[in-house]
């Protein structure tokens, strides 16, 4: 062979000399940019307690108000009626997701739970809830027999007082949540109560009284408490990761019926199979009226509005990952712009919160007629976080602390530098697409054993896991609670006032 | 049928372009080390996405499959820039190829988290370069490879016989 041709043979090898030069260098640039950035916040994650079986003497649950929120509850505690079951199953014969849900619900962890008790306003509702509440074996209509094992009381007071009730789960409308929990307080009977936690001030305050005083556990039903991507976004608060923050904006962007409130209204439902009387409670009276029994969200004499229904999420979600407390003060805004149905509540709302211990605002801006997704932010001098089931973080293109990453192109602010998706184990029917994430580059922190739990189902095994161990305390707690509750109700009274309202920390007053 | 000198120049530096891109996107992949095609894989959309939903969801599977990739990547695209059995290395370049476009099939309506340049219909790059490729298999060229020595050393071999 001439020596031209063996040269030119070889002409490529320096090719592959320059790549692998290239891919090298490019690589030590990013594990530089990930030593640096993620040794310590890694250090830092303990993996999460599994979830055991409860095993022993089961708890005798009672269950008040069981429309729509409740039977969500019901399902996480593992209560669905037989015809739901036969639903699964069909799904589940066709559409493997469905089966692996299917699969995973029917093993879920015993709870430890006996449902003794129920009541409801509505007849339907309570038949349906007492079947649901009957399938303790998860049968479908083929094997399912009635066990009578569940009693149906005629008022929320009457239940209580019951000795076949040691807990109670509340899913009423928000002007009852605080004087049945009051009433089953004084009765000693643990609570789990959906938020709101309460729809008046002077109640608030006795609400808390009450819980402290009869030293019952009390959970709120803020279920994000128990997302994971929260506890590791608290945690990358605190490392500072983002630098100050001034900062945080939350919102409610939805654009359904079912969004608004306007909910269908049950065709068999009548005054003779409603007990009116008791919907209304301490309610300003009003005559019969269908769209107020369904659509109790719509009007002030049942609801709390925006600021009770959707911002006590952000809140409570953004007081579980920066430890907010109570706001020094609040200033809302809006009006009813779309929804023009008779209802009180506005349907647009801005509120703005002032935070003088951390130096910050939150913001919260929502509307019942469009469902563009602005999602929740906080933003620091270094970075902002965009918080969601999954989390990013960007730097920002100004910051001080990165400063000599960007100029050395190893950050590109437009992408987040950091990305936690939860659940990298299995799929199921409801949760998938939140699988479906990128997790970027950077770091996929791992998840609970790697299997994903329905948040509501995690919330509650929280609560009735206090009940059990009285040294340890729920994650929305009655203080928790208590912070959720004034701050809500700030915002609504400064919304009905028009006027901006202050906190008295000291007095533990509204001024 | 005899290629004209700038005919082989062109096919062989699209060989060697192609195999850059491949050597790289290994190479990144093989150096990182939590690297893994799983999230890929779970975003497949298409008539064959249950398929890679299966491969996604068993780790054995998910393991040989994140070999073939990285390691794929890097030795096919080395084998195309140095030119050493480079017909192989194409028909390894276009099977990789092939389930990357089935993966995530280019059709109306499917919609990827995979953020990025998308307007494409039905054809992408991935289907392009799986053409470029079948080009350098349909036009042997041996020119600036290693393959060259191969033949040198096959064709000295039979004339000493």
């Amino acid at each position: 062979m001439k020596r031209r041709e063996i040269l030119k043979g070889l002409v490529t090898l320096p090719l592959v000399g320059a790549l692998a030069y290239g891919a090298y260098q490019r690589n030590k640039y990013f594990e530089q940019v990930d030593q640096e950035m993620l040794d310590d916040i890694q250090l830092d994650l303990d993996p999460l307690p599994e979830i055991k079986a409860f095993t022993g003497k089961p708890l005798k649950i009672g269950i008040i108000g069981c429309g729509l929120r409740m039977k969500y509850i019901l399902k996480s505690l593992g209560y669905v009626s037989p015809e739901t079951i036969d639903e699964y199953r069909k799904k589940a014969e066709t559409d493997e997701a469905w089966e692996r849900f299917l699969n995973s619900y029917l093993n879920q962890p015993e709870l430890g739970v006996e449902i003794t008790a129920l009541c409801d306003v509505f007849d339907v509702n309570a038949e349906l809830g007492i079947r649901i509440c009957e399938n303790k074996k998860k049968q479908g209509t083929a094997e399912f027999t009635r066990t009578n094992s569940v009693k149906r009381y005629s008022t929320y007071q009457e239940l209580i007082s019951s000795e076949d009730v040691d807990a109670v789960i509340i899913a009423t409308p928000d002007h009852m949540h605080a004087p049945i929990s009051i009433a089953a307080a004084q009765s000693r009977k643990h609570i789990y109560c959906e938020k709101p936690f309460s729809w008046s001030l002077a109640e608030t305050y006795a609400l808390r009284d009450q819980i402290k005083k009869n030293d019952v556990v009390f959970q709120l039903g803020h279920q994000n408490r128990q997302i994971e991507a929260y506890n590791v976004a608290a945690k990358l608060i605190k490392k500072n990761v983002l630098g100050k923050v001034s900062l945080i904006e939350v919102t409610t962007n939805r654009n359904s019926k079912n969004g608004a409130w306007v909910y269908p209204i049950h065709k068999e439902a009548n005054p003779n199979n409603i007990d009116w009387k008791q919907f209304i409670g301490q309610a300003p009276w009003h005559d019969f009226d269908l769209k107020r029994f369904f659509r109790w969200r719509c009007w002030w004499d049942y609801s709390t509005g925006l600021s009770g229904d959707l911002f006590t999420h952000d809140y409570d979600a953004m007081n579980q990952i920066m430890d907010l407390d109570i706001p020094a003060s609040a200033m809302a805004s809006g009006g009813i712009y779309y929804h023009k149905d008779g209802r009180t509540v506005p349907d647009t709302l801005n509120m703005s919160f002032e935070f003088d211990k951390q130096e910050l605002s939150l913001l919260y801006s929502a509307t019942q007629s469009s469902s563009r997704k602005r999602g929740r932010m906080i933003m620091g001098h270094d970075a902002s976080m965009k918080v969601d089931q999954d989390l990013k973080i960007y730097i920002d293109r100004d910051s001080t602390k990165y400063k000599d990453k960007i100029e050395k192109g190893l950050i590109d602010p437009s992408q987040p530098m950091f990305t936690y998706s939860p659940g990298a184990g299995e799929l199921d029917a409801i949760t998938s697409a939140t699988e479906r994430y990128f997790a970027g580059r950077g770091l996929m922190f791992t998840n609970r054993s790697g299997k994903q739990y329905d948040t509501t189902f995690l919330h509650l095994h929280e609560w009735l896991n206090c009940i059990r161990d009285r040294s340890i305390k729920p994650s929305c707690d009655i203080d928790r609670s208590f912070e959720e509750g004034i701050t809500a109700l700030m915002g609504t009274i400064s919304y009905k006032e028009g006027r901006r309202i202050y906190w008295d920390a000291e007095k533990e007053s509204l001024i | 049928m005899k290629l004209s000198k700038i005919q082989i120049l062109a096919i062989t530096i699209t060989r060697i372009v192609m195999g850059w891109h491949f050597m790289f996107e290994g190479f990144v992949k093989v150096l990182s080390p939590n690297w893994s095609a799983k999230a890929y894989l779970l975003d497949s959309k298409g008539f064959l996405s249950e398929f890679f939903f299966w491969i996604a969801n068993n780790d054995g599977l998910l393991m040989i499959s994140d070999i073939m990739v990285s390691w794929g990547l890097l030795v096919i695209g080395l084998l195309l820039i140095i030119g050493l059995f480079t017909k192989w290395a194409a028909y390894a370049a276009m099977i990789l190829l092939a389930f990357f476009y089935l993966s995530h099939p280019p059709f109306p309506g499917l919609e990827y988290a995979m953020p990025g340049e998308r307007n494409y219909y039905i054809i992408n790059k991935n289907l392009i370069e799986f053409l470029a490729i079948g080009l350098i298999v349909l036009f042997p060229v041996y020119d600036y490879s290693f393959d060259k020595f191969m033949i040198k050393v096959k064709e000295e071999g039979s004339d000493e016989a």
